[in-house]
């Protein structure tokens, strides 16, 4: 299909420059356009336009950050789905939970980097033996595992708030990630001729960073280690690689494990920059939804992209038309399922 | 000969007592009668109630059961309808509030249920299966963080107060009788309407379609209009539960369409079954007693885990809902009597 495509691509467009060529001018041209926009000092006009630099700097950085929590929660997620075909509706109750064991390991020992490896085990644990004890005796049936994820959503969001209450809790984040990083972005310049630069909370910086690093470490489990081929390898066909003599029950309770671990390790990060209380699981699993609706089902790369249109979008949308954000990244997912009804970055079905 | 003359005698003579079914006249003669016994609070907050409800999942079951399409969008569709009363008759939150007369209020209360719902499913029908409920989720709760902060239309956080059901013919319809009977009308006729519907031309292309689309598609259906259309159907009905609900309440606000609302009417077509357009009607019940008697049991606050509990037994055990558990009693029982017998 491919070596089909390519001539007629490239007389489609003209002179020589292929699709490709002429879509990677255009994403260089936003790059320098974004770039200039960060770093230059704004001229009075784009003030009144985007209200001041300092906000619209603000909205970016902090549309990155909730994209990055976004993404560890979807990337769980989408790979659960992948796999297992299986809607894990339950995706925002282990967010949720995870946030409350990184809370109470966080009071009790002092230690936050003890909190988030608590959120992030024992939710582990619990995926791989909601795996073994519900989903594997469910096998084959999509749409009743994903009634049984409703139904334990439903207990788990219950059972929660029986046990922390309807209070709102904040993680404390140890000393060494408070404070604020002095970014070298100039927001104004003060009539004596000094310049302003924009600060930015050191943890929201981390959050993004760390989001990175797992995003990268992710890719490089599915592409470049064995078990992230057993993992491809099932994503495109089940029962194959089941013949293949892999055990795939196994496959798929690491997975869930990973998936559920993720869940619970973006529960703490986030519930450290946000605050932990009933209804962010909704809130998260209506996140994880978005996120690979508009991404594709199954795919980590379009997790990352559908993440990051998604925080951006709210985060935009908060600043300048506050009470419409919801509906603009409901329209980006109107728009994309129009356009391409498996997502940026899923395979057709 | 003999089996001639007999279908020859027989077909003609099969009256209207046949074709509805002895279940049916028993079991609305048993409806029409209950005011006589029932008390007013049952025949409100759990008859009228269920019912509601019922149609509410009746809806469900028609896109689910017929069409394939499990949606959790049918209490915003019933939410729309329910604005709609509450913006184009009167309010007393003192945000708009157009005071039109019930009999417009309410047809272009369900004609903008119907419409909306047209619409969520134009979106959702471009995908399939287990799809179709995330992103019908993904609407759900879109459009209740959008009512929750829209001030304009949905006067946000505190939604519309003070709607009245219509007097007239001297009657105040949201007396517990009228209102018993009120509801009872729309159960009966939307689920006659929807066993109708099932049998007819469109609910067969429907079936045909859930079973094989590619097949329908390629003996010259157009299978995304059919689909549209069925959920237009829903809508209508989703609709009316809705002008019912909100005349029920008194009030609508960004909880009457909230997620777990949305996820309750799903329980209930689970609960009883989505094979059979009664189901809907025995999981509305069943899940309304529960939710006012289970305070007694296990006390109001954990009142989700329980109803969770319960679904998910009903999952495992039962996918057809307690409809395929009675489905799989009663040859049991027809057995034991014939073992019985001699």
């Amino acid at each position: 299909m491919s070596i089909l495509d390519q001539p007629s691509s490239s007389s489609l467009s003209g002179g020589g420059v292929t699709r490709r060529q002429a879509w990677g001018l255009v994403g260089l041209l936003t790059a320098a356009i974004v770039a200039w926009l960060v770093f230059a000092v704004w001229p009075q006009w784009l003030n009144a336009i985007l209200i001041s630099k300092k906000a619209f700097v603000s909205a970016i950085l902090n549309g990155l950050t909730l994209a990055g929590l976004y993404f560890l929660v979807a990337s769980g997620f989408t790979l659960i789905f992948g796999l297992m075909r299986n809607i894990n509706l339950a995706h925002g109750s282990l967010y949720l939970l995870g946030a409350y064991i990184g809370y109470e390991v966080t009071s009790r020992t002092g230690h936050w980097l003890l909190g988030v490896a608590a959120g992030f085990t024992v939710l582990a644990i619990i995926g791989v033996v909601m795996q073994v004890f519900v989903f594997r005796r469910l096998e084959g049936d999509d749409l009743r595992q994903t009634l049984v994820t409703i139904g334990i959503s439903i207990v788990a969001a219950d059972l929660m708030l029986a046990v922390w209450a309807g209070g709102t809790y904040q993680i404390a984040t140890p000393e060494w990630l408070d404070g604020a990083l002095t970014l070298p972005v100039i927001t104004a310049v003060r009539s004596n001729g000094a310049s302003v630069f924009l600060t930015y909370p050191l943890y929201r910086v981390v959050v993004l960073a760390a989001a990175i690093v797992i995003g990268v470490g992710l890719w490089l489990m599915l592409n470049k280690t064995r078990v992230g081929m057993m993992i491809r390898a099932g994503v495109d066909d089940r029962a194959m690689l089941s013949a293949s003599g892999v055990n795939v029950h196994a496959v798929f309770a690491i997975v869930f494990g990973v998936g559920a671990g993720l869940a619970g390790f973006a529960g703490v990060v986030g519930g450290s920059a946000l605050s932990v209380a009933p209804g962010e699981d909704v809130r998260y699993l209506l996140a994880s939804l978005v996120v690979v609706i508009v991404g594709g089902m199954g795919s980590i790369t379009g997790a990352a992209i559908g993440a990051l249109l998604i925080g951006l979008a709210e985060q935009i949308g908060l600043v300048y038309f506050p009470t419409y954000g919801v509906v603009l990244t409901f329209v980006i997912m109107v728009v994309t399922l129009a356009v391409r009804p498996q997502g940026i970055m899923g395979k057709a079905r | 000969m003999s089996l001639a003359t007999i279908a020859d005698g027989v077909v003609p003579q099969q009256n209207w007592l046949d074709k509805i079914g002895a279940g049916h006249v028993i079991l609305g003669t048993a409806l029409l009668l209950y005011p006589l016994v029932g008390s007013d609070f049952f025949l409100t907050q759990i008859a009228g109630y269920s019912m509601i409800f019922g149609v509410l999942s009746l809806s469900l079951m028609l896109l689910a059961g017929y069409g394939g399409m499990l949606s959790l969008a049918q209490i915003t569709v019933a939410g729309i309808a329910a604005y709609a009363v509450a913006i184009l008759g009167s309010n007393n939150s003192n945000v708009l509030g157009f005071g039109w007369p019930w009999w417009i209020v309410v047809p272009f209360a369900v004609a903008a249920a119907a419409v909306s719902s047209a619409l969520i499913g134009w979106i959702s029908v471009r995908t399939e299966g287990i799809y179709t409920l995330m992103i019908t989720l993904a609407i759900a709760t879109a459009t209740f963080y959008f009512a929750q902060q829209n001030y304009a239309i949905f006067n946000g956080h505190s939604g519309y107060a003070g709607i009245h059901a219509p007097v007239f013919w001297g009657i105040d319809w949201r007396d517990p009788k009228p209102f018993y009977y009120l509801c009872l009308g729309l159960a009966i006729l939307s689920y006659a309407a929807v066993l109708y519907g099932s049998r007819s031309t469109f609910g067969m292309t429907l079936q045909a379609i859930r079973d094989n689309p590619r097949r329908m598609r390629a003996l010259g259906y157009h299978v995304t209009a059919h689909k549209v259309f069925a959920w237009f159907l829903a809508g209508i009905l989703a609709g009316l539960a809705g002008v019912l609900l909100v005349w029920f309440n008194g009030r609508v606000s960004p909880g009457t369409i909230g997620v777990d609302v949305a996820i309750d009417i799903l329980i209930i077509a689970v609960i009883g079954g989505l094979r059979h357009p009664i189901g809907p009607f025995v999981g509305a019940i069943v899940v309304i007693l529960m939710q006012t008697f289970a305070i007694d049991i296990v006390g109001a606050e954990r009142f989700n885990t329980l109803i969770g509990l319960v679904f998910l037994a009903i999952v495992f055990v039962s996918p057809d809902g307690i409809l395929g558990l009675w489905g799989r009693i009663k040859p049991h029982l027809a057995q034991e009597s014939l073992r019985a017998g001699p």
